[in-house]
């Protein structure tokens, strides 16, 4: 099941942790905030999007499907 | 069925309309049976209408209520009045003098889904409107005219996205009156954790006659695929600028004669508000009043507000006004809604002062991209487009200002920037 990745932007504070683990799919806006592809992120990266969603300390990197 | 359009019953001297007056003029709006799925049949009506919210969104009003009804649960109805957009006047003008005909649709809307309570939401600022409401839901109590339904009035800061659904909510929740993440949608989760139905308050206007006069006499006016009236509020150079009830589909042109014509020939139009965009008139003036010929010119009906910017005033600074406005008006909860709208309005008051920035135009441009669909709400996205059809009509206005640090109009800022003082966070 390919899986999108969203951000809640509410919860978002910038940590720019998702850009780094998963510079493919998540790039910075210029003030450190998220900017992500909404397209489906390929099989073949899920374990960097999986990641990526772990790794956020505010759980605002969401994953629409695993 | 001959039925009144919504504004027919406006008594000439502006004063609310009473009940008993209401009621013999509109006539008596249908009972609903009690029970499940009782609902159902006005629901059916509505959607064979083609009734869409009046709000700004559009959105289909029979879904909504099918939405709400399907939880099968206890659930709330909400009427917005909060009408945040500066410039509309036009939900303030019908609850001052047809509250009844609201509180009708409310009452409707909200038997419609099971609904025991049904709360319309003012701007704290209306303070004649909220004291019209609140006297015609007196009226309606003491002649027992809702039944099992509870109406209530609650007032909401007047911030520009306190209107926004989610943002009321949490308002009527306690909380601030700011948007929240989504889902859940307010159908899904609202007031009191209830499948809530959030309806702008002239939609449930539209709905008490559809109830009355059936879809087909609705379907009498607009066109097939834009069906009904909306109201308009028209302001700027208008000869007789004001509130006004149009078919849809009727012509740009028309809709100014019927406003007494331009005080003269007009620079540009903003449609749809604030969160609208600019026009210039070539490109306005062959289109009628429907969503269907404003997408092609990348406008939209919005808030259903139309400005015409009188010659000799210099569009570009008042846009850039409004900028600055809406940076501030942000709820401050999204960083790319409360930085990139700073920034960008940074950029625009720039441009008004003639600096020249290497690369500005370029960042601004990137800007104005990357803030689209990064909020938690429309709003970053609604500024956004606000100024790029400014940057787009005013082009000549803003080369002027670069080449000559000025331009020759005037700045009157006939804009409304409402002060700040008011913000979403304040408490009740």
């Amino acid at each position: 099941m390919s899986q999108s990745l969203k951000v809640n932007p509410i919860a978002c504070e910038a940590h720019g942790l998702c850009a780094e683990l998963f510079p493919e799919w998540i790039r910075l806006d210029d003030w450190g905030y998220p900017i992500v592809n909404p397209a489906p992120v390929p099989s073949r990266l899920d374990e960097h999007a999986r990641r990526a969603v772990a790794a956020c300390p505010t759980l605002a990197l969401l994953a629409s499907k695993w | 069925m001959t039925g009144l359009s919504l504004l027919e019953g406006v008594r000439p001297d502006g004063a609310p309309l009473p009940l008993e007056e209401h009621l013999s003029l509109y006539g008596p709006a249908p009972p609903i049976r009690r029970g499940r799925g009782a609902g159902l049949e006005l629901i059916e009506l509505v959607e064979e209408s083609g009734l869409r919210g009046r709000g700004g969104a559009g959105f289909p009003t029979s879904v909504k209520l099918r939405a709400v009804v399907q939880s099968g649960r206890r659930t709330v109805a909400v009427a917005n009045g909060a009408e945040g957009e500066p410039l509309s006047r036009k939900d303030k003008a019908l609850l001052r003098a047809l509250p009844h005909l609201v509180l009708d649709g409310a009452a409707l809307a909200a038997r419609a889904v099971g609904a025991e309570e049904a709360i319309v939401a003012v701007g704290a600022g209306a303070v004649r409107e909220r004291a019209v409401v609140a006297a015609a839901i007196a009226e309606r109590r003491r002649s027992r005219l809702d039944g099992a339904v509870l109406l209530r009035e609650i007032s909401v800061p007047d911030a520009f996205v306190a209107g926004e659904e989610t943002a009321l909510v949490q308002w009527l929740n306690g909380g601030a009156a700011k948007p929240t993440f989504t889902p859940p949608r307010p159908f899904e989760r609202g007031v009191g954790g209830r499948p809530t139905l959030v309806q702008n308050v002239e939609t449930l206007a539209h709905l008490a006659l559809i109830a009355r006069y059936g879809p087909d006499w609705f379907r009498s006016f607009g066109t097939q695929e834009e069906p009904g009236s909306v109201l308009v509020t028209l302001a700027g150079a208008f000869r007789r600028p004001g509130v006004y009830e149009f078919d849809l589909g009727t012509g740009f042109r028309d809709l100014i004669s019927v406003a007494g014509g331009l005080t003269g020939a007009p620079q540009a139009f903003l449609v749809g508000g604030y969160y609208g965009s600019w026009l210039a008139p070539d490109d306005l003036l062959g289109l009628s009043l429907l969503e269907a010929d404003l997408t092609t010119a990348d406008s939209s009906l919005g808030a259903r507000t139309i400005f015409a910017l009188p010659a000799g005033v210099c569009g570009f600074v008042e846009a850039a006004i409004v900028t600055r406005y809406l940076a501030a008006q942000s709820a401050g909860q999204c960083g790319p809604c409360v930085h990139g709208l700073a920034a960008i309005a940074r950029t625009v008051a720039s441009l008004t002062r003639g600096e020249r920035n290497p690369g500005g135009r370029e960042r601004l441009s990137r800007w104005l991209e990357e803030v689209n669909g990064r909020g938690a709400c429309r709003y970053p996205d609604g500024a956004a487009r606000f100024v790029e059809s400014a940057l787009r009509v005013f082009s000549e206005e803003i080369d002027l200002h670069l080449r000559h640090r000025r331009c020759s109009g005037s700045r009157a800022r006939l804009l409304p920037a409402p002060a700040m003082a008011a913000q979403a966070s304040g408490r009740r």
